[in-house]
């Protein structure tokens, strides 16, 4: 299992965030925000000064009051606009730069940075999904479903030789005709981040709750729908929601869906070999 | 007879042919619609500027054993639904594709 970068910061005022190898430095002036970053996204850093894009970070005045609002993704203007009630982020591809404006508040930046992940990964085949994920004897499996489904039970209970990628968004690229799982930060109520790893993804499993232990192909549309349902989708584009569908049909022409029904407790791993 | 005689699929859509079925995703909301065999029959043939009843006779009634009057309304039953979701567009005049016109259809 290679290690997909190493770690460490380059200097106080930035900072450079590699998920999925993608180096994206981080710049910002307040040295103690920087630190935050440098925190939440430990085992993520990049011991290089390259990266591919840059944001600057902007941050609002301590006690700013933030809207309620959903996340908005739009292209305007040849760049991609972001929202939400305590961030707003614009971000040209072409220029390969961006600026966030936001609270002190690492969980922004996180949210800033699943979306720009999603756009990415969409142009290359790939896609961020609700999932949590592991990888055992080199193999990545993917548990997705809706909250509740047990994406982070399932990662609770993972025997002492699975690499945990994500209990909460799992991040899946593709190359070579194949498509793999790659560790992320972005964690949910295990409130840790994943193994910076990547592997093959041997099984999609679309999780549900049961009496007892068991795996049921799904096939076809049903494997599609399942799929599509736990994709991040963002933005409201039609050439990204495109090629993310896309993505989705060909996932399933190559790599197994199935259902597992679970009782929660170290059982199910028996089954995931 | 609805005020639409002309139907066309929309461009803010993503769609996929799988088996006898069709999936169609919406760019607008990311909502997963899956249309049955007849209804992808009616979708794959909604050019915009066919007429909804030709369709219905040349493609349903010749293929499946329906009554013309009952199929025509279960295809503008479907129609109304799917244009409600933004996934097809329907008019009283034919949709040209945008590059017979120079603009695009609405």
């Amino acid at each position: 299992m290679p290690n997909v970068t190493a770690a460490m910061a380059v200097e106080s005022s930035q900072v450079i965030v590699a998920i999925g190898g993608l180096p994206i430095r981080l710049r910002c002036d307040n040295p103690d925000f920087v630190r935050q970053i440098q925190e939440r996204y430990a085992g993520y850093l990049s011991a290089s000064d390259e990266a591919r894009f840059d944001f600057e970070i902007e941050l609002a005045p301590p006690g700013t009051k933030c809207r309620d609002a959903d996340v908005s993704v739009n292209w305007e203007s040849g760049r991609w606009l972001m929202e939400r009630g305590d961030f707003r982020a614009e971000w040209n591809p072409v220029t390969a730069r961006g600026r966030i404006q936001q609270t002190i508040n690492p969980y922004s930046l996180d949210c800033v940075l699943r979306i720009v992940h999603t756009l990415l990964l969409a142009g290359e085949g790939g896609f961020l999904l609700h999932a949590s994920s592991a990888i055992r004897n080199g193999r990545a499996f993917l548990f997705s479903g809706v909250s509740g489904a047990g994406k982070t039970t399932i990662a609770r209970l993972a025997p002492p030789d699975a690499a945990l990628l994500t209990d909460e968004i799992s991040y899946v690229t593709r190359g070579d005709g194949r498509y793999f799982a790659v560790g992320t930060p972005f964690y949910g109520e295990l409130s840790r981040p994943g193994e910076n790893l990547r592997a093959p993804i041997e099984v999609l499993y679309l999780l549900a709750k049961g009496p007892e232990n068991k795996i049921e192909p799904i096939e076809g549309s049903d494997a599609v729908r399942g799929l599509l349902a736990n994709t991040l989708f963002f933005a409201r584009d039609p050439r990204f929601v495109n090629m993310v569908f896309e993505a989705a049909f060909d996932f399933v022409a190559r790599v197994p869906v199935r259902r597992l029904t679970f009782v929660p407790n170290s059982s199910v791993w028996e089954l995931i070999q | 007879m609805k005020n639409f005689r002309y139907v066309a699929r929309s461009k803010a859509i993503a769609a996929r042919a799988l088996g006898d079925e069709t999936m169609v995703m919406s760019a607008t909301n990311s909502t997963l619609f899956t249309l049955d065999e007849v209804a992808s029959v009616i979708w794959e043939a909604a050019d915009g500027v066919t007429p909804l009843e030709d369709i219905v006779a040349k493609k349903i009634c010749s293929a499946y054993d329906v009554a013309p009057g009952l199929a025509l309304q279960d295809a503008e039953t479907l129609v109304e639904n799917l244009v409600q979701h933004g996934i097809l567009l329907a008019s009283d005049q034919p949709l040209l594709p945008a590059s017979a016109t120079g603009k695009e259809a609405s």
